[in-house]
């Protein structure tokens, strides 16, 4: 027969009385998701591991994780596992697309903006307005560069919307996809000190192409050297973000491995954003004389062979 | 246990008395009548269990539904603070709209460019899965607005962009120029507010206040492309 005393309850007191007594037990916090955005990582520390580990949150990475597990606890064919994707408040989405257009270089997007609560309310919403500024500004540019000649009838060219619609909703899943794939069967042969979850990385996926639409906009100059400053300026930018982001995901990994993905990464994204400028959008021309000019000629040589 | 209750009107008494012995006791000055009917707010338009609907006349019939739309196009037109859209919905409204901007949306059949102008399906599911997604998202977002509400008003506030079709159709009768542009244009911004503010002053007060242009920047999307579609429109 075990002692009374075994038998007692322990009691453990207040949480505050009992840190005071032991600062360094692990402690587990039940954070409100929207009471978290703005906690900052902590004092940078000094060797590169460590500061792997502070950007990535490893200290925090079993509060993540128990998050991230109480977070999705319907099954998935009830509406409400869908309702925890959307959990985002307005500042909360500013906050990450700011984040996307200013990269800090150190600071990772995912640890930082995201923080175990990928939303799909950004990518989806972005994703959809890229592809109908895409088509309208390409349309807009179009007429412009065409304006003064008489033999262009304007036309809505409404089928690009729907080519604009596939390419940049199949570049913002299936991209994220494959690294997802690629990243998961590295991380079996190599342990990584991080590993994303899909939609993670569908999240800075979606948020890096936010940059693309005032790009997508200000294409409708029609100068060459201006889009392509642009495009430079804005691959630059969310090129740097991606890279930023999975970069300390590779970096264990076998050096030209991890190269090569970050390489592919941001090669995939300037195929993205040249296609797009060379589809969607006309080449303009230098100015409207030499059409005007051109067309006397023609019909100079219609005339003779006549 | 019994005696261990002291009734409440009571605090003097010393010998043990039954529970609620003193109920009897307490008496009210006035009489509360406890009778009354129980009525069941009657909606605007008899529902279908009401049996007299079934031997009107057809016109009876359309011409109550064709009311109701027509009430609701008023509260569209003057958006006030009125729950009208949102507890009569009705989808009718949004059809005969949706059909007659498509109509009037689409190219000819006669000519065969590879690139045009939409087709009236493209514009018919343009519309109505633009609508759904958006009613999807705010319902994501955690908004209180039932799925056919939100299809309803939605669709409803599309009546001054139509009516912004059959403005810049007649204007596109006259002569092509850069005024006949600037003219369609001007129309097409002012109806394009005015669907805005149409549709916020119904949806916005169903989502929480920290996430109302989250679910409004959608709707500003959808009627923006609408927008460009009407005024891209060029005749054949």
């Amino acid at each position: 027969m075990a002692a009374v005393d075994d038998l007692q309850f322990e009691e453990f007191g207040d949480a505050t009385t009992s840190l005071a007594a032991n600062p360094d037990a692990t402690t587990i916090s039940i954070e409100d998701p929207g009471e978290t955005p703005k906690h900052q990582p902590g004092p940078p520390r000094g060797s590169g591991r460590e500061e792997d580990d502070e950007l990535l949150g490893n200290d925090d990475s079993d509060k993540t994780e128990l998050l991230a597990g109480q977070k999705k606890s319907s099954p998935f064919w009830t509406f409400e596992y869908y309702q925890t994707f959307f959990d985002v408040d307005t500042y909360q989405v500013f906050d990450r697309i700011k984040g996307s257009l200013l990269p800090i270089p150190g600071k990772n997007f995912v640890r930082l903006y995201i923080r175990s609560n990928p939303d799909l309310y950004g990518p989806f919403w972005i994703c959809a307005t890229l592809v109908f500024a895409i088509a309208i500004s390409g349309n807009l540019s179009n007429f412009l560069i065409h304006l003064g000649e008489k033999t262009y009838h304007y036309v809505p060219e409404f089928r690009k919307v729907s080519i604009a619609a596939t390419i940049i909703y199949a570049y913002a899943w299936l991209v994220p996809l494959a690294l997802w794939g690629f990243l998961v069967w590295r991380n079996s042969k190599v342990m990584n000190i991080v590993s994303y979850s899909f939609l993670e990385i569908v999240c800075v996926y979606g948020y890096s192409l936010f940059i693309y639409i005032p790009t997508a906009i200000l294409w409708i100059i029609p100068q060459k050297a201006v889009r392509w400053i642009l495009v430079t300026i804005a691959l630059g930018i969310s090129g740097s973000v991606l890279a930023m982001t999975f970069w300390p995901a590779v970096r264990e990994d076998n050096r030209r491995i991890a190269l090569a993905t970050v390489v592919t990464i941001v090669l995939l994204h300037m195929l993205l954003s040249v296609g797009c400028l060379a589809y969607f959008f006309d080449a303009p021309e230098m100015d409207h004389l030499p059409a005007t000019t051109a067309a006397p000629n023609q019909t100079v040589a219609a005339a003779k062979s006549h | 246990m019994a005696e261990a209750a002291e009734s409440p009107g009571d605090p003097g008494t010393a010998t043990p008395r039954p529970l609620f012995a003193g109920l009897s006791d307490i008496s009210i000055s006035q009489d509360i009548p406890v009778e009354g009917e129980i009525t069941i707010p009657m909606r605007s338009r008899v529902r279908e269990f009401d049996s007299s609907t079934l031997n009107e006349s057809v016109q009876n019939t359309i011409m109550r539904d064709l009311k109701a739309v027509g009430k609701k196009f008023m509260h569209v037109l003057y958006p006030r603070k009125s729950n009208t859209l949102l507890r009569d919905w009705d989808l009718w409204g949004p059809l005969i709209l949706c059909v007659t901007l498509a109509l009037m949306l689409q190219r000819g059949s006669v000519d065969s460019e590879k690139d045009g102008g939409p087709q009236f399906a493209e514009v018919f599911v343009i519309i109505w899965f633009g609508a759904v997604t958006i009613t999807l998202n705010s319902k994501l977002l955690g908004g209180n607005i039932s799925f056919f509400q939100s299809l309803c008003v939605l669709g409803y506030c599309i009546l001054p962009l139509t009516v912004a079709m059959l403005v810049c159709r007649l204007v596109l009768l006259a002569e092509l120029g850069p005024i006949n542009f600037m003219v369609r244009l001007f129309v097409v911004i002012v109806m394009f507010a005015w669907s805005i503010v149409a549709s916020t002053a119904f949806l916005a007060d169903s989502q929480p206040p920290n996430r109302k242009a989250l679910a409004v920047y959608p709707v500003f999307l959808f009627y923006f492309v609408i927008s460009w579609m009407i005024l891209t429109f060029t005749p054949q």
